[in-house]
């Protein structure tokens, strides 16, 4: 008797922890959408700094975007190529390996540009940006800034902001410019499929407004995400490096979810019935 | 609020969360002084300095610092205020990614239009006042620690502020920097007419350059006075502090269950 009024003590005990914990964990999470929604405000409200000393938002897109061009080009480069190569494989068997062009250029610009570029520069510039700014609150950097009356929303993170959002696009069109000479290589130079009709078909089927605009478009939407995330989450780890290690692996996920979920839905409203 | 006193706090209580750390605080740094806060580990000095500089806002009381109450400024009087405070964090927290210059020249940026040549002049000036000025080119990281502290020294006395604020400006230090150190604290002070707040544990140091003390205990000033009186105090908790004893009123052992107890000595035979 007495054992069965101590385990369905311990049941009770356990669904307690549980409903409590799945309560608490709740709380945390609105708490820290609240927390993100208020940041990001911030940092469109605190803006000016950035904009009226553009020398701090330059020097953050060198290290945004100029650094990250060594791997988006290489990038760029390997997927241009390889889409040649599929490209060409199934366009044989239809005859039609002329339109090679129009296969690389429409699938660099309208998709693999701005989502690959922005895979990677999350993994490149992002994990650099919130290890950076977590452990500069860790060492205190941020509290001194705000003890000398500066604002590191305004400082720190607005510049970091803009320039991921103006290197992305940059960065995209770079690639997808890449891709296109990597499929041009293995399609042209390399098979064999005639030079002419690769950039006159290219030239022809790529809609200014409808292909580049659009893809230009999903890649500043992909900076936002992307550079948002990597601040918030370095404002908000742990001052610890634990805390900044977790930070730094949550803005890759965080990112690359984003991005594939942001892609998916902007692809459906920018390219409904396009044929 | 007394005439000379530049920071005055009045009956403050502050905690984290449901866990008090500072229990009716009253404490006054006067203008020119060299105010040292001491206390063990976790006692709710830094907390105190957060106070002051308008990080924390007070649960009671009141929080005094040139004539204005400090938790009933907005962000744009808290920043005014600011501007004439300096704090020497316990570790520098320089900025990483500039050169000393750019470090000590950063609020003279931030917060003048001076030209670049005269910025230049004023930057190695107080790099001068820390024994620096040679050092003006060198990252962060190729400093030693207490050459870092040295540094954000220079940098918090570049506005000229009226109050620095120290925390534990001589942890971690070798023999020769905590006597440079505390040299310069006192130095600095008196040449420049500011008024100093040091926290720390490091009592041997403190009390060759400190004016007042206060000791906190248990979120509550337990003993204050001069260096002398501090030196000659009979309190038990002063006394084991100064003396650097073992046990005392901070007892050694955490509070635990009873060692046999714990060691389930003569359970056996129960």
């Amino acid at each position: 008797m007495r054992k069965t009024s101590g385990w369905g003590l311990g049941v009770l005990k356990a669904l307690y922890a549980g409903i409590s914990g799945l309560g608490r964990q709740t709380v945390d999470g609105v708490w820290r959408i609240g927390f993100a929604t208020r940041f990001f405000f911030a940092i469109l409200l605190h803006s000016g700094t950035a904009m009226s000393r553009f020398g701090l938002t330059i020097r953050e897109i060198y290290f945004s975007g100029v650094l990250s061009l060594i791997i988006i080009v290489v990038s760029g480069l390997f997927v241009g190529m390889v889409l040649g190569l599929q490209g060409y494989e199934t366009l044989q068997t239809y005859g039609s390996e002329e339109a090679l062009g129009i296969l690389v250029a429409l699938s660099l610009v309208r998709e693999l540009g701005p989502v690959v570029a922005a895979l990677l520069f999350a993994s490149r510039a992002g994990s650099a940006i919130t290890a950076e700014i977590g452990l500069m609150k860790a060492t205190e950097q941020l509290t001194a800034m705000e003890m000398m009356a500066v604002d590191p929303i305004a400082r720190v993170v607005a510049p970091r902001f803009w320039a991921g959002v103006i290197s992305m696009p940059l960065l995209a069109a770079m690639f997808s410019a890449v891709g296109i000479f990597g499929g041009y290589l293995v399609g042209v130079v390399l098979i064999g499929v005639d030079q002419g009709s690769f950039w006159s078909q290219m030239q022809a089927a790529v809609d200014f407004n409808q292909d580049i605009m659009n893809g230009i478009i999903k890649s500043m939407v992909f900076g936002v995400a992307v550079t948002a995330i990597a601040l918030f989450e370095g404002y908000d780890a742990p001052p610890t490096a634990e805390g900044v290690s977790g930070a730094t692996t949550r803005t890759v996920v965080t990112s690359s979810l984003a991005i594939l979920a942001l892609d998916f839905m902007l692809t459906a409203f920018m390219f409904r019935g396009v044929k | 609020m007394i005439h000379d006193a530049l920071v005055q706090i009045e009956n403050v209580s502050f905690g984290y969360s449901a866990r008090p750390v500072l229990k009716g605080i009253d404490l006054i740094a006067k203008r020119g002084q060299v105010v040292a806060i001491m206390g063990s580990s976790g006692c709710g000095k830094t907390t105190l300095l957060r106070l002051i500089g308008g990080e924390l806002r007070p649960d009671q009381g009141t929080v005094r610092v040139a004539d204005e109450v400090v938790s009933e400024l907005d962000q744009a009087g808290l920043y005014r205020l600011r501007r004439k405070m300096g704090m020497l964090f316990q570790f520098g927290a320089l900025f990483t990614d500039m050169s000393v210059f750019d470090n000590v020249a950063f609020q003279l940026r931030e917060h003048t239009d001076l030209p670049e040549d005269i910025i230049r002049d004023l930057v190695l000036m107080k790099l001068n006042a820390v024994g620096l000025r040679g050092a003006a080119y060198l990252m962060p990281s190729e400093l030693s620690g207490g050459m870092a502290r040295r540094v954000a020294l220079a940098r918090a006395i570049a506005l000229d502020p009226m109050l620095i604020m120290y925390d534990e400006p001589f942890a971690g230090l070798d023999p020769i920097s905590l006597g440079v150190t505390g040299n310069l604290i006192r130095r600095l002070t008196d040449t420049l007419g500011l008024t100093s707040l040091v926290v720390t544990h490091d009592v041997q140091e403190s009390l060759k350059i400190v004016d007042y003390v206060y000791f906190v205990s248990e979120g509550v000033v337990e003993a204050q006075g001069t260096a002398a009186e501090i030196r000659s105090s009979g309190l038990p908790y002063v006394h084991q502090f100064v003396h650097g004893e073992p046990d005392g009123p901070v007892p050694f052992h955490y509070p635990a269950q009873a060692y046999a107890e714990d060691l389930r000595l003569g359970v056996g035979s129960a």
